[in-house]
């Protein structure tokens, strides 16, 4: 059962078309997190839930309610702002309360939620303070506060970490976490940052140029990118992807030559016809380094150290980049020559339209 | 030594400003001690503070302060309310908004002597004026407003100079106005009233007290508006202080008297800005 289901929603700026036909549902009590580059639409989507924008055409329905013509003051959703929004010369405490007493809420009562929210937020010393005296940290868990307070059904997030300090981003994104398993509330929350989103999300809603390109668990999206876009766009470093242009098709294997390298791969786990072009994509992590013949093979170009790993960028010998994790420990040069090996099961192919092609479980070859 | 050039090069304009200030200064402060009449000539001598007291009894004084108070209350209050609403009024984007605008900001082109000329003629005038075709219009007898209601006549005209300058000075402000903040306090379930009064206002604060002060300064000295239209007439009804000076030095050429009461405007001004810096001025330390 659908808490909040977005059905068909578009939305044109003039002749932009800024959301193409957005299908959604959330479930009661998600953390739903929008992400993409810049520009995808996911700020629409999250203010035309908030009804701060009005959709060209769809709905939405909230909790059983349509909610698509409502206005936002209405829509019993709260929402914090990337700027966070706080009204400047109303202390912490009346910023806290506006909102219920703007609703008429009884005096003992918005004092009473006033209190438990500026505890549970460690807000207490600075109740009395404006918002300008207050460092950036502080002003977000008003924020917060100030959504909080009202028990909406929906908390929405606009970018709400992206104005603090790299060290400050970690702690406040654990505080929404355990704010997220305290409130139990839904929560949907946009951002570009992919680290934000596989931390924090349920459930992450991957969009792109105005539609969703992938909804899925975070884990879902890393292992099973349905599209180049989305292996691209999860994981860092980004997943190598190698496209071949010399495929030779043998008896029952597919052999990609890259350099002087060859991958093979067996064509009964390919579903369906083969596509004429393909895209390889693997992951750092599924490579490995070894001193005897491997698959590919190239010169390390750079290492980049990590502490707890390392990742070597690796020229091939087809001219191709590709990045692989090694161990921190390991005593490769820069300038050294190497031998890869991939772990074929972890491997991704996309088809010339970028779509990936669906794989069938690799059959034990040495029965 | 790098101070002392430093002071050096200053010097100039320093010595020119002060020079520019004390002068008429102490030559009005001078005026103001000797009988210095133009229709006796030579008969030039020390008087003491005789001349403040020929000016504070004068029978035109008291309305005269009355009236540069009321003059001054009025049109701020005008102002500021109709400012602050036509602003907040033409703040949303609409169809012909720039053109609306330029309309709104143009009286402040137009000078103080053609204004009243404008409006006394055109608008005020019993037989012809707009305002009296209005009326007749309606079955209303005209109101001859110059002679009916004098200071009112002037505060409506003035009002309608200075308008211009505070929807220029609140407009700006708005625009400044965050877009998040009004977007949070719809979120909160605040209707566009109560973002209009619980953030609009207190946002216009600042340029509230700016235009307050900067209009006090050429109110308390309008002049030209009632040369033009009543005259400060009928009696003392519409003259201020400033057109009390006037009338004291070149229609009864006595330049004593009228130093007298210019010093005597100084200290009104005064005492006029430490009240209103004090009522809105800690509106500027938000």
């Amino acid at each position: 059962m659908s808490y909040l289901a977005i059905t068909e929603l578009q939305k044109y700026y003039d002749s932009y078309h800024a959301l193409r036909g957005i299908n959604l549902s959330i479930k009661e009590g998600e953390f739903v997190v929008f992400v993409g580059p810049s520009g995808c639409g996911k700020s629409t989507l999250l203010r035309t839930i908030a009804g701060l924008e009005s959709s060209s055409s769809g709905s939405i329905n909230l909790d059983g309610r349509d909610i698509t013509e409502l206005a936002s003051s209405k829509r019993d959703l709260a929402m914090v702002f990337q700027s966070y929004a706080l009204y400047p010369h109303m202390t912490v405490a009346e910023n806290l309360s506006f909102a219920l007493r703007l609703a008429k809420v009884p005096d003992e009562e918005v004092k009473e939620k006033v209190r438990s929210v500026s505890a549970s937020l460690q807000l207490d010393p600075l109740l009395e303070r404006k918002p300008k005296e207050l460092s950036g940290g502080q002003r977000q868990r008003v924020a917060i506060g100030r959504a909080i307070v009202r028990q909406p059904k929906v908390f929405l997030f606009d970018e709400p970490l992206s104005n603090l300090d790299a060290a400050l981003r970690v702690q406040m994104r654990l505080e929404l976490a355990r704010l997220h398993k305290k409130l139990g509330t839904t929560m949907i929350y946009v951002t570009h940052d992919q680290v934000e989103a596989m931390t924090l999300a349920d459930r992450v809603v991957i969009l792109n140029a105005g539609s969703i390109e992938q909804v899925g668990t975070p884990l879902e999206l890393y292992r099973q990118p349905n599209s180049r876009f989305v292996a691209e766009f999860i994981g860092t470093p980004k997943m190598n992807l190698l496209p071949t242009e010399n495929m030779i098709r043998q008896e029952n294997e597919l052999v990609f030559q890259l350099g002087a390298g060859e991958i093979r791969f067996p064509t009964a786990r390919i579903s369906g016809p083969i596509p004429s072009s393909i895209v390889l994509g693997i992951r750092p992590e599924h490579m490995s380094l070894s001193e005897e013949k491997g698959e590919l093979n190239g010169r390390i170009e750079l290492i980049e150290h990590l502490g707890s790993e390392a990742y070597a960028h690796i020229q091939l010998s087809s001219n191709q980049t590709i990045i692989v994790k090694v161990s921190a420990r390991s005593d490769i040069k820069d300038g050294q020559l190497v031998n890869i090996n991939i772990d074929r099961d972890e491997m991704i192919l996309f088809n010339e339209s970028d779509r990936v092609i669906s794989l069938l479980a690799e059959e034990v070859e040495d029965v | 030594m790098k101070r002392s050039i430093t002071r050096l090069l200053m010097a100039p304009s320093v010595i020119l400003l002060l020079v520019w200030m004390i002068v008429p200064l102490s030559m009005t402060i001078y005026f103001s001690t000797i009988r210095y009449n133009l229709l006796y000539p030579g008969q030039n001598n020390f008087v003491g503070l005789m001349n403040f007291e020929f000016f504070m009894t004068d029978p035109g004084f008291l309305p005269a302060i009355f009236n540069t108070l009321t003059l001054l209350l009025s049109v701020l209050i005008i102002t500021v309310v109709l400012g602050v609403a036509l602003s907040a009024l033409i703040d949303k984007p609409f169809f012909g908004r720039s053109i609306v605008r330029v309309l709104l900001i143009s009286p402040f082109f137009i000078m103080p002597t053609v204004n009243a000329l404008i409006w006394k003629n055109m608008m005020m005038n019993p037989v012809y004026g707009v305002f009296a075709w209005i009326s007749q219009t309606l079955g209303f007898e005209p109101i001859d407003w110059l002679s009916d209601f004098p200071l009112g006549s002037v505060i409506m005209m003035v009002s309608w100079q200075w308008l211009p300058f505070a929807i220029l000075v609140f407009v700006t402000a708005l625009q400044s106005q965050d877009t998040e903040q009004k977007e949070a306090a719809a979120m909160d379930g605040a209707t566009s009233w109560d973002i209009f009064r619980y953030l609009t206002i207190p946002h216009l604060a600042r340029p509230i007290a700016v235009v307050v002060m900067i209009e006090t300064i050429f109110l308390l000295a309008i002049f030209a508006e009632i040369f033009v239209s009543t005259g400060g007439g009928p009696g003392y009804d519409s003259t201020n202080l400033a057109y009390l000076i006037y009338n004291q030095a070149l229609l009864q050429y006595d330049v004593g008297v009228a130093s007298a009461g210019g010093l005597f405007a100084v200290i009104l001004a005064n005492i006029v800005a430490f009240f209103l810096i004090r009522a809105v001025g800690k509106n500027l330390t938000v």
